[in-house]
């Protein structure tokens, strides 16, 4: 009743609460859709041709790498009789290696390798190096300045002579470990030399990582509502896992991207040092590196691997770019 | 006095930085199987007196503290493998001046060839000449070096007879060359492009402009100033990996340089030769780092020191 008494001495009508007629503001974009920050990220990004682009050959990649050796006759180790050093044809698009073995799929299992490598590899870098950056940029002080100088000091490690001598110790400790203990049988099947990469990876890559967190951590960390956490009583493992880690996830995602190709560039120059994946595994670097003593005779043995590594490291590095510049827009100035 | 104390500051980190380095390494290289005799044919007895010579029989630790106190004595021991009975330091000097002679002319082409090309890339954005700029060095930056390497050898050498196959001082120092310095040459090209054109944005641009400058003087005395400084920075680990880095280059090209004991001396457990290669190419890495933050403190006074 209260209500309606109002209405009826107010100068206000029952017209005035039905909605408004479309297009009632002429041109004017009233749009007060939410956007949160990865759909409007996604708009950034689907607007950059580019990183379109690269992303449509990553999938092609993918299904190229984990889909195709599905739909191939041939397996990867299977020699196949009477077609030993066959030139590409109908029956094998990328030709045949000196044992008859399907290029194409060796091709296929060798970008699966790759991409294997390069993501396991830079989610270990991730995981580690935004940890330790984070604790380093919260802790600050004494504690952030010994850490930090850890990280110089790997940093000053001539990485390549680190990766040899670290992947010869821990190589062989992981082949007694596959062969000797049954738990880690299953180790053999992925390949130990590998695992060593993943494992060099996980000691010696990860300071990059370290340092862009911890510098966006000390940032982040003279926000009001770090402050504000804190005066509730927030924990520090619970302010970096629920506070500063989410918001420099932009800078992370990106980073990633590019940790992506710089490890299969690495995996690729192990292969070349004959230190990779152990035969007969194919990663695409070993592929390269043994077809390169025949590459005046038989290039193509050559050419369709290093044609692969190439389009796969560009389009990861391209991706990567147009994602930093979506998921950063302050960053693009 | 502050550049002095911070300078100091920075030497002494880069010793600690060596002095972990080295620790390091001499225990993971004794942490590998094998010892630097297993390949030689000998009995039993003769590769013990041989361990046991050199003092490989002996506690790690031991043998650590030894290494230490010769090397403090400026003495890197000789090799036992690769040169036998050699100075490691007479080995490195030796050929790090073979792996100067193509690292220094691979440096000095990067550096002009790519900041030139970036800058043209920059200035002319989304011109043709960008395009072509841009799609090439990213190219560049995907391609393993040793698929550069041999490509260059089956087209230049093998196919058109332009080159030698192998290194010499003349002609046949090309490709090494061209080799070692591509990848950072496309770096050098994305890295100049980005920074110009982050520069050419800028509000004192346009002052100048408005002050009626001429486009030539805008461009060359005020934007490339201020668009070289973040190329700066990475000109120290530039310089440190090109000539660190030539181990494709030299190993294709059969280059005499101190690339190739790079993964042999490892391999054959070469124990001195490790540890003098690794010394080598950390102090060149850390001096490098030193230089070049000092440099850039120098070109933009904005910078404050840590």
């Amino acid at each position: 009743m209260k209500i309606k008494d109002f209405l009826m001495h107010s100068s206000l009508s029952h017209d005035d609460f039905t909605p408004l007629a479309e297009g009632y503001f002429g041109e004017e974009n009233l749009d007060t859709e939410e956007v949160g920050y990865w759909k409007a990220s996604w708009r950034r990004l689907k607007r950059n041709k580019i990183a379109m682009v690269a992303l449509f050959l990553i999938i092609i990649l993918f299904l190229f790498a984990f889909v195709g050796p599905m739909l191939s006759p041939y397996t990867y180790d299977q020699q196949i009789r009477g077609h030993e050093a066959m030139f590409p044809c109908v029956q094998h698009p990328f030709g045949t290696d000196r044992l008859g073995r399907d290029l194409m799929v060796r091709c296929m299992i060798g970008t699966r390798i790759s991409m294997i490598v390069g993501m396991v590899s830079a989610v270990i870098v991730m995981i580690i190096g935004s940890i330790y950056g984070a604790i380093s940029g919260l802790i600050g002080g004494r504690v952030d300045i010994i850490m930090m100088r850890v990280v110089d000091i790997i940093y000053s490690v001539p990485e390549i002579l680190m990766i040899v001598v670290i992947k010869m110790v821990i190589g062989d400790s992981i082949e007694k470990l596959a062969t000797n203990v049954k738990m880690f049988v299953g180790l053999q099947k992925i390949g130990t030399g590998l695992i060593a990469i993943f494992i060099v990876y996980g000691l010696l890559y990860w300071v990059g990582m370290a340092r862009i967190v911890r510098g966006q951590i000390l940032q982040l960390k003279s926000f009001e509502y770090v402050t504000a956490a804190k005066a509730l009583g927030c924990s520090r493992a619970r302010l970096i896992k629920q506070h500063l880690l989410p918001n420099c996830v932009g800078q992370l995602v990106a980073t990633v991207m590019l940790q992506i190709p710089s490890a299969i560039f690495t995996e690729a120059f192990l292969s070349y040092l004959g230190i990779g994946v152990s035969a007969p595994m194919a990663s695409l670097g070993s592929l390269t590196s043994e077809a390169l003593n025949g590459f005046s005779s038989y290039p193509y043995r050559v050419i369709f691997p290093a044609l692969l590594i190439s389009l796969i490291i560009l389009s990861f590095n391209l991706f990567g770019d147009g994602l930093r510049d979506a998921l950063d827009p302050k960053m693009k100035k | 006095m502050e550049t002095l104390k911070y300078m100091v500051k920075r030497v002494f980190l880069a010793l600690l930085s060596l002095f972990a380095i080295v620790t390091i390494t001499f225990f993971l290289m004794n942490l590998m199987p094998g010892d630097p005799f297993m390949s030689e044919k000998a009995t039993a007895e003769t590769r013990a007196m041989l361990i046991a010579k050199y003092g490989l029989d002996k506690p790690v630790i031991v043998q650590y503290g030894r290494y230490l106190s010769n090397l403090l004595k400026g003495d890197f021991g000789t090799s036992y493998v690769l040169q036998k009975g050699r100075a490691v330091r007479e080995i490195i000097t030796e050929s790090f001046a073979v792996s100067m002679q193509i690292g220094v002319r691979a440096l000095i082409s990067a550096v002009i060839v790519g900041i030139t090309l970036g800058c043209i890339s920059g200035l002319y954005k989304d011109r043709p000449v960008d395009s072509v700029i841009r799609v090439l060095s990213s190219i560049g930056i995907s391609t393993p070096g040793y698929v550069i390497a041999f490509s260059l050898m089956i087209v230049l050498s093998v196919k058109m007879k332009l080159l030698p196959v192998t290194y010499d001082k003349g002609l046949g120092a090309i490709m090494p060359v061209i080799t070692l310095a591509l990848y950072s040459t496309c770096y050098l090209i994305r890295l100049t492009r980005a920074s110009i054109l982050e520069v050419l944005n800028q509000d004192y641009l346009r002052t100048v402009r408005a002050k009626g400058m001429s486009e030539f003087t805008v461009i060359f005395v005020h934007a490339l100033k201020n668009s070289l400084i973040p190329v700066i920075t990475y000109l120290g680990p530039l310089t440190a990996s090109i000539l660190t880095g030539g181990f494709v280059a030299e190993s294709v090209f059969n280059v005499p340089g101190l690339g190739r004991y790079f993964v042999t001396s490892i391999s054959s457990r070469d124990y001195t030769m490790i540890m003098g290669v690794t010394i080598f190419y950390s102090s060149m890495i850390v001096i490098m780092n030193l230089v070049c933050d000092i440099l850039y403190k120098a070109v933009d006074p904005r910078i404050t020191l840590d």
